[in-house]
């Protein structure tokens, strides 16, 4: 099976203006944040008047960039870690047992990932507020606090997948270790979670892109010891200068720890979202 | 059987503590030794305030032995962060607000009230130099803050280029835009004036006092009169610039830092801008020497329409305030009376190029300079308070919101007519009933 | 963690010649699924609903800047709020529904730019060739990139004087005069739709790719064999066997569209009216003129809308019949 010259001149075509359109921004990042800060303040152009690392290093000055990197690692870690663990139990349950109100449960769950994050922020900074007032659990301002928010916006579809991949795998798998005398807990490690192995590294990496990038509820949410990132960076306009150098090359490093980490492992992506989604 | 059950609770009660684990908590806030302060970016950036600040603060540690945790906050963040401290009780001891919050911030009762005893422990009344004072909370009531750093609007122009124009700083309105025109040569990308344009805080300022040079009466016993011809004119008179008169760069509607403007400044290109005092350091900064600039107080209309009152300024300016939430009140208005002291006047004022509120602190040389002079002139003859009233906060973001749309559909081409600004006004005017 | 939790849980069953516990399900059987849900169930109802409840309460209340510091003693208003909102005649609701509109027309051409890019790539990166690992990997690149990074290197392309669009467009391809605005007036819709396709058509991609290799190969040659050719073969072949997965796609890039807050809120700080989507409209009215409970009400239209949408596609009771 051959295809034609007009297909493939057409799939050369699309291809490629997909490609720029795809690189144009990334290349712009790249090759600004080795620019010359004169370079960035002038008229745009393709490559720098000189190559200059420079930018790579004033960048931890201009703002505490480091700091902010700690906060958004700790988060972004935490969060995923516990969304992981609470969508496998829960998917588990979801899976396994019968149970009533478990339509509702999932329907109120899913329902969660419409809402518009501007009706509940206010309402939510109120509850940590008052949780502190009558706890003396901080939760506004602090890493504690951020870390739950974001684990439950990861939860809905984390269960909804895994759930997915555990309908897949056959009951008689399960049937088989019980009679082997395997109590549900390790029937659940040793049968079920080998196979859903792509699906759980799948809702990892979403859950841990959803943490890292969230900005409206980091912005106010968190204080100056606790910022992270993606809103620590607006910090560089905050500046006597726009240093755009300094900016896309901060850009750079936030960002190349997660587009490493999704696309070594993206083949689980798109396992898990085969398995798991598109089942429905 | 049942161990499954157990089990499976102890496994869910692993997770929870496991949760409950995830994320390290947070510091405490505050305790009766230490104050939490939040103050605004008065420097060329927040790090430029934190080296000010901070060596002060270690003195006040030493005199006090109270320790202050010092926070400073850029400007597109701190009304929100104030307001969010307020709703939550949360919040710092001590902060710094612009002064035309401060009835707004005023009515929402979370702030200490310097009545005669309390302002008697930062110095006394007497101790603040009194216009400062008219902008600390509403008339009537005891202030809710004091001053700290003083400000004016002024009109700074390029030497060089008013004497390659031939021309003198403009002393009337008219003579302004006559000057601009000639000052603009677009195709040597040179602009009489320099605005900016995106700035929501800088319109609604303009909105105020070209309003007040036509008549106009921003509200009226409570209700808004946004709308009212005069402020239509008032509106009109600075957008034009760039809508009529084409005497701005139209890249400046995109401007919302000062840093872009007076870079712009000082490489010439453009002749004048109308900006506040603090500008003089950051123009030198840019590599403008003190000589090749002048400031002149902003020219107002000339004869003024009927009802018109010769504004060059509001009061501009930062206050300081104390939480009433906070542990340590004592040590909140120590520190207040110690940032508001002349040493420490002087000091801080002189770094960041703002007025002393203190009349002592202007016995330093370097507060004898003209350009000094000439905004102390404004502050005395041609400055009008901003309506302290609870809904001004909202006036500025409202109007100061629709300038900066004006400007942007002027500067890309759209018709900015006085039915435009009308319909604009209106609409700002409407949603300030309604959100009241 | 696990040696400790399931040993105790292994003993009775190693325990043999008691067939009779397995007969009816015990006590146990039936209070361990609420278990294992409960971790779920609390993290989202303390993030979720709670607060959503909260929030439909604060928009019937008069909550301004007079009751932000005690918000419990803040007016009852009753519905005065949703008026307010809905009055098309006033300003605030002509203001929504505007901005309702920008949201809906930003939506519709994101979704199916996104989809169609998305479309596109997949099924021409269907057939193995020279570099397509590289080109499947790239194309996911602005997907991984965190969305503020990616919005900001944007903002920084879309500038009026330096800017690269400009450059490009005006000064090296001469297909725009001058250099227009891009981040005010009327460009900056398009500048925002560009930008939003861009971070999603990715995510279009890739879900794509994954339903087309759930399609069996011998479906394509046989249609192949039959004399189809390539449109006809998209068209009878692999559409309809997409169905499924465009059914989820479409509807996560319509969520996802519509609620979104961050490009147009790291894009323009305050958008120009052109670009005034929804969920930033409803953020600045309430932090503008610090109406907290009339932001709410917005946002509780926003959210009824949404749920009528997702529900009207969804068909009701779907969610359920999976999972009852």
């Amino acid at each position: 099976m051959h295809d034609s010259t007009a297909l493939r001149w057409v799939r050369g075509v699309v291809l490629t203006l997909l490609t720029i359109f795809t690189v144009l921004p990334l290349y712009v990042m790249v090759v600004s944040s080795v620019k010359p800060l004169q370079d960035v303040q002038g008229a745009f152009t393709w490559v720098p008047s000189h190559v200059t690392f420079q930018p790579f290093v004033d960048m931890w000055h201009t703002v505490p960039l480091g700091r902010y990197f700690m906060n958004s690692l700790i988060v972004s870690v935490s969060a995923t870690v516990c969304s992981v663990l609470i969508a496998i139990i829960t998917g588990y349950a979801v899976s396994r047992y019968k149970f009533r109100g478990r339509g509702t449960f999932m329907t109120v769950v899913l329902s969660t990932q419409m809402f518009p994050g501007i009706l509940f922020l206010l309402p939510l900074f109120l509850i940590f507020v008052n949780i502190d007032r009558y706890t003396g659990i901080v939760l506004y301002g602090s890493r504690l606090g951020l870390t739950i928010t974001y684990l439950t916006f990861a939860l809905p579809f984390s269960i909804w997948l895994i759930a997915g991949y555990f309908d897949t795998i056959p009951r008689e798998l399960d049937e088989a270790a019980r009679v082997d005398g395997a109590g549900p807990i390790r029937t659940l490690i040793r049968v079920l979670l080998p196979v859903a192995a792509p699906g759980i590294v799948a809702v990892a990496i979403y859950a841990f892109m959803t943490a890292w990038g969230e900005v409206l509820f980091a912005s106010v949410l968190t204080d100056e010891s606790t910022r992270t990132l993606a809103v620590g960076l607006r910090g560089y306009a905050n500046q006597s200068n726009v240093y755009w150098n300094q900016v896309m090359a901060a850009s750079l490093v936030i960002s190349l720890p997660v587009v490493i980490g999704f696309l070594g492992l993206q083949r689980f992506l798109v396992h898990g979202l085969t398995a798991g989604a598109v089942k429905t | 059987m049942k161990a499954r059950g157990i089990a499976a609770l102890a496994a869910s009660a692993m997770l929870a503590a496991g949760l409950a684990a995830c994320g390290s908590g947070g510091d405490n806030k505050s305790s009766p030794k230490t104050l939490t302060y939040w103050a605004s970016n008065q420097g060329r950036s927040i790090q430029q305030d934190q080296q000010v600040l901070g060596p002060e603060l270690k003195k006040f540690e030493a005199k006090t032995g109270i320790k202050v945790k010092l926070e400073v906050i850029g400007w597109p963040d701190l009304l929100n962060r104030i307001l969010a401290a307020t709703s939550s009780g949360q919040g710092p001891d001590v902060v710094n607000v612009g002064n035309t919050w401060s009835a707004s911030l005023q009515a929402t009762g979370a702030f200490q009230a310097f009545d005669d005893a309390t302002i008697a422990k930062v110095g006394g009344k007497a101790k603040f130099i009194p216009s400062t004072l008219t902008s600390a909370g509403a008339p009537g009531k005891p202030p809710a803050f004091v001053p700290i750093y003083g400000l004016a609007y002024g009109l700074f122009y390029n030497k060089k280029l008013f004497a390659d124009a031939g021309i003198k700083p403009p002393q009337t309105w008219q003579d302004l835009v006559t000057d601009a025109k000639k000052l603009t040569v677009p195709a040597k990308k040179q602009y009489g004036v320099g605005m900016l344009g995106a700035s929501y805080t800088e319109g609604s300022h303009f909105a105020f006092m070209f309003g007040a040079q036509n008549g106009a009466k921003l509200f009226d016993g409570g209700q808004p009169g946004f709308d009212s011809p005069q402020m239509v004119a008032g509106v009109k008179q600075y957008v034009n610039l760039l809508a009529g008169d084409k005497v701005v760069d139209p890249t400046d509607a995109e401007y919302v830092n000062d840093s872009d403007l007076l870079k712009d400044f000082a490489k010439g290109r453009f002749g004048m801008m109308m900006i506040q005092s603090y500008a003089t350091a950051g123009i030198q900064e840019n590599g403008m020497k003190a000589s090749e600039f002048g400031v002149v107080p902003i020219p107002v209309l000339n004869p003024l329409p009927a009802g018109g009152r010769k504004v060059s300024s509001h009061v501009a300016g930062i206050n300081i305030g104390v939480f009433k939430n906070t542990k340590n009140k004592d040590g909140a208005l120590k520190l207040v009376d110690f940032l508001t002291s002349p040493d420490e006047q002087k000091i801080l004022n002189g770094t960041f190029g703002d007025l002393p509120v203190v009349p002592e602190a202007y016995n330093d040389p370097k507060f004898q300079t003209p350009e000094i002079q000439t905004f102390k002139d404004v502050l005395a003859n041609s400055a009008e308070t901003l309506p302290m009233i609870p809904q001004e906060a909202q006036f500025e973001t409202l109007v100061g919101n629709t300038v900066k749309q004006l400007i942007a559909d002027a500067a890309s081409g759209k018709t900015v007519d006085d039915q435009a600004i009308k319909n604009q006004l209106t609409a700002a005017n409407k949603k300030m009933q309604s959100g009241g | 963690m696990s040696e400790t939790i399931t040993a105790p849980g292994d003993a009775p069953a190693r325990v043999p010649g008691k067939p009779g516990g397995r007969r009816r399900p015990p006590r146990g059987r039936k209070v361990l699924p609420y278990l294992l849900l409960l971790p779920a169930l609390i993290a989202e109802l303390a993030i979720h609903v709670i607060p959503m409840l909260v929030g439909a309460w604060m928009s019937l209340l008069h909550l301004t800047q007079f009751f932000i510091r005690n918000w419990t003693a803040a007016p009852y208003g009753g519905l005065t709020n949703y008026r307010v909102a809905m009055d098309l005649n006033g300003p605030v609701g002509k203001d929504l529904l505007h901005s309702f509109f920008v949201t809906v027309a930003v939506t519709v051409l994101v979704v199916s730019g996104a989809w169609l890019f998305g479309l596109a790539g997949s099924v021409l990166l269907d057939r193995p060739f020279r570099g397509r690992g590289a080109l499947r990997t790239l194309f996911l690149v602005p997907y991984a990139l965190p969305v503020f990074t990616a919005v900001i290197t944007w903002r920084f392309m879309f500038q009026r004087d330096n800017g690269m669009v400009n450059t490009v467009l005006s000064d090296e391809l001469h297909i725009q005069h001058g250099h227009p605005f891009w981040l005010l007036g009327g460009n900056s819709f398009a500048a925002l739709v560009i930008i939003n396709i861009w971070r999603l058509w990715p995510f279009a991609f890739l879900t794509l790719t994954a339903g087309l290799q759930s399609i069996p190969g011998d479906l394509h040659e046989a249609a192949a064999i039959d004399g189809a050719g390539f449109l006809r073969r998209l068209r009878s072949v692999t559409l309809p066997l997409l169905r499924p997965v465009n059914r989820v796609l479409l509807l996560v890039l319509f969520l996802w569209t519509f609620n979104d807050f961050n490009t147009a809120y790291i894009l323009f700080d305050l958008p120009p009216t052109s670009a005034d989507v929804i969920s930033i409209h409803i953020y600045n009215a309430s932090f503008i003129t610090w109406n907290f409970g009339l932001g709410s009400a917005m946002s509780v239209l926003l959210l009824a809308f949404l749920l009528v949408v997702t529900l009207g596609y969804l068909g009701t009771g779907r969610l359920r019949r999976r999972y009852a």
